[in-house]
């Protein structure tokens, strides 16, 4: 297959961290052996989902080029990201990977406008010489995602709603006409109310702009109103992976499983599956460094194979599935 | 016996700055009664008063929050308490933990980061009851942690060595040590994990099922009210829009606000397209006239716009303010 078709293919990435001191001290596998890949014809919203700790962020980090990886590679439009160094090649990556973080109100300056953002990325990724000739641009952006420049001119951050807010950093991150988003937990921060003004601008970015976006989210359920494919991570692996309605509608791994029985459901009757008690884990830690399966001391079909390698990568039912549960299957 | 009787409640912020006064109406005319055995859910978006409203249930009224109308009053079995003029130093001996307490949003920042989890008890229960022999004391906590389903060895950890979810069940236990009537649980699982949240919420309820006390559990998280309230009521802008038992709010709610926010909820297995409320949250120093959901609501009368909707009782624990409701029963 021709590299250039993929817009984003990430090829058996790992990261580690060392935590402690010089001496002792133990390994943190972040990231374990890690692989996906986006089309470039097919622009499409792809989820991470997982708890905290399962190494979405980091993930994050390796695909903006702002951590290297440690074994594997990451190639965008068929060039290795981490080999990237002059400041001409980081300017052209900068333009088309954009992204777009967690809290808004960290994001911006609170003693800033939030205009004067939108205005310096537009000259600053040069689609416009100086102030006058970026309000066009400005403007456009700010229709996009549903606000207008008089909204929000000579506004500060604490002006604006959580919803406001969050939109006008999608609307920077626009500027320089992406190809690719990378959202990180972008509606955890935003009331319930905005949240699906935000979730609603992601698919019509997918659907009108042709922009493909990485959401990481430890929500199913937007996870499942916006995207097209989905991969659970759990310290550091990608567990189940596949079309997102495969994955969510018929779980196959018993850590997907129990993700989806404990969404809390927004139906009153029906909450006798959510009552049964679950195992969590006392520190996060052990999990971590656990041999063979992480979900092992937490699994209720936990069998002896899973706490001494690594599960293998099973394909079943439309997507991958990493557990011996399935493993026979394959075969 | 209502356990907590609240009548016509306004808390408002009041500073001056460079003599410029500013008035923010943070609780504005909020009646409510909490009774015993019962999990009351209160569901509202960020800088609705949720927190103000907590904050004067909970006695710690201070400067620029000031008490401008209402009643609070408490019913401890025999003990009444009228907490808007109450002693605090009598309120910090005999009701605040023992009778009222609390279970906060980050648990790290109630947890001391340089002692170990059984000082933090420690403290607690000295400065409430007093410890005579500590050897008991430690006995009585670890067969405490252990009747929660707690693994007895996170007394002697430090709060960075736990994990966010065994964090705030920690936080839980220390706001049941000595089994009060009233836990105000204030977004007890917004920062945790679909998994987590769901271990943290079942040990909560399992408290309550145990010791029959009241759990005021506040948080935006509607699904979460399906789950684990048994009334919930729904606050926008300072003001309760609506009231009734969970069946009722998730079934046959009647405000446009309750209605919205159950609608927008995605749920697994139903990708069709969800709309958005427009507008923003108002600004509760400067609100709209006449209902304050009007500039956002998609079915606003004339009537919205300058007349404040009166709670209506529908009958069945059901209360309602919006104008629609008295049109549709006139």
């Amino acid at each position: 297959m021709n590299a250039n078709d993929k817009l984003l293919d990430v090829q058996h990435v790992t990261q580690i961290f060392h935590i402690g001191g010089l001496i002792g001290g133990s390994r943190l596998v972040a990231v374990n052996d890690v692989s996906f890949s986006l089309d470039r014809a097919r622009p499409e919203i792809f989820t991470l989902a997982g708890e905290s700790g399962s190494g979405k962020t980091t993930l994050a980090h390796l695909l903006l080029h702002d951590l290297d990886p440690m074994k594997g590679q990451v190639l965008f439009e068929g060039r290795d990201v981490s080999q990237i160094r002059k400041r001409k090649q980081v300017m052209e990556f900068m333009k088309k990977v954009q992204p777009v973080f967690q809290n808004p109100f960290e994001t911006f300056n609170p003693l800033r406008r939030v205009e004067d953002y939108l205005y310096d990325t537009a000259i600053h990724f040069g689609r416009a010489k100086d102030h006058r000739t970026a309000a066009p641009i400005v403007d456009e952006v700010l229709r996009n995602v549903g606000l207008s420049l008089e909204e929000v001119s000579k506004r500060y951050p604490h002006e604006l709603s959580g919803g406001q807010i969050q939109r006008m950093s999608v609307a920077r991150a626009l500027i320089p006409q992406p190809d690719l988003i990378l959202a990180d937990e972008p509606v955890s921060m935003v009331d319930a109310s905005l949240r699906m003004a935000i979730v609603n601008l992601f698919r019509k970015l997918r659907d009108e702009n042709k922009v493909s976006v990485v959401y990481i989210t430890h929500d199913l359920a937007t996870a499942y109103y916006i995207s097209d494919r989905i991969a659970i991570m759990l310290r550091g692996n990608f567990v189940e992976s596949g079309p997102v309605e495969a994955v969510l509608d018929r779980p196959l791994h018993p850590y997907t499983q129990l993700l989806k029985e404990s969404l809390p459901s927004p139906n009153p009757s029906g909450l006798e599956s959510w009552a049964k008690h679950i195992a969590l884990g006392t520190t996060d830690v052990k999990e971590y460094g656990r041999v063979g399966c992480k979900f092992a001391g937490r699994c209720p079909r936990v069998m002896d194979i899973c706490t001494k390698a690594d599960p293998p990568d099973v394909q079943a039912d439309g997507r991958t599935v990493k557990c011996y549960l399935y493993a026979d299957g394959a075969k | 016996m209502a356990l907590l009787d609240v009548q016509n409640l306004r808390a408002y912020y009041e500073t001056q700055v460079y003599g410029i006064s500013r008035t923010v109406r943070a609780v504005d005319g909020v009646s409510l009664q909490l009774l015993p055995n019962e999990i009351y859910g209160v569901a509202g978006e960020s800088s609705c008063g949720k927190t103000t409203l907590i904050k004067v249930l909970s006695g710690t009224v201070k400067p620029p929050l000031k008490i401008h109308d209402g009643t609070v009053h408490y019913q401890f079995g025999s003990y009444k308490v009228d907490m808007l003029h109450f002693d605090s130093e009598e309120l910090r001996h005999s009701v605040r933990w023992k009778e009222i307490s609390y279970v906060p949003q980050g648990s790290m920042s109630v947890l001391n980061p340089v002692r170990r989890i059984i000082r933090t008890f420690e403290d607690i229960v000295d400065t409430h009851q007093g410890i005579q022999d500590k050897k008991v004391f430690f006995n009585q906590m670890r067969d405490y942690v252990n009747k929660l389903g707690l693994p007895p060895d996170v007394l002697n950890a430090f709060p960075h060595q736990l994990s966010g979810g065994m964090r705030q069940r920690v936080a839980i236990a220390l706001a049941t040590v000595f089994h009060p009537r009233l836990i105000i649980a204030d977004e007890p699982t917004t920062a945790l994990d679909v998994v987590v949240q769901r271990g943290v919420l079942q040990l909560l309820k399992d408290i309550q099922a145990e010791s029959q006390n009241t759990v005021l559990l506040v948080t935006h998280d509607m699904a979460v009210h399906a789950n684990v309230a048994d009334r919930v009521a729904i606050m926008y802008a300072g003001r309760f829009v609506e009231e009734a038992p969970t069946k009722i709010i998730f079934g046959a709610s009647r405000h446009p606000y309750t209605q919205h926010l159950i609608h927008s909820l995605p749920v697994i297995g139903d990708k069709s397209s969800r709309a958005s409320l427009g507008g923003a949250p108002p600004n509760l120093a400067n609100p709209p006239n006449g209902c304050r959901f009007h500039p956002r609501c998609a079915q606003v009368l004339e009537i919205c716009r300058t007349q404040v909707p009166a709670m209506v009782d529908l009958g069945g624990r059901h209360r309602v303010a919006c104008h629609l409701v008295k049109e549709a029963t006139r």
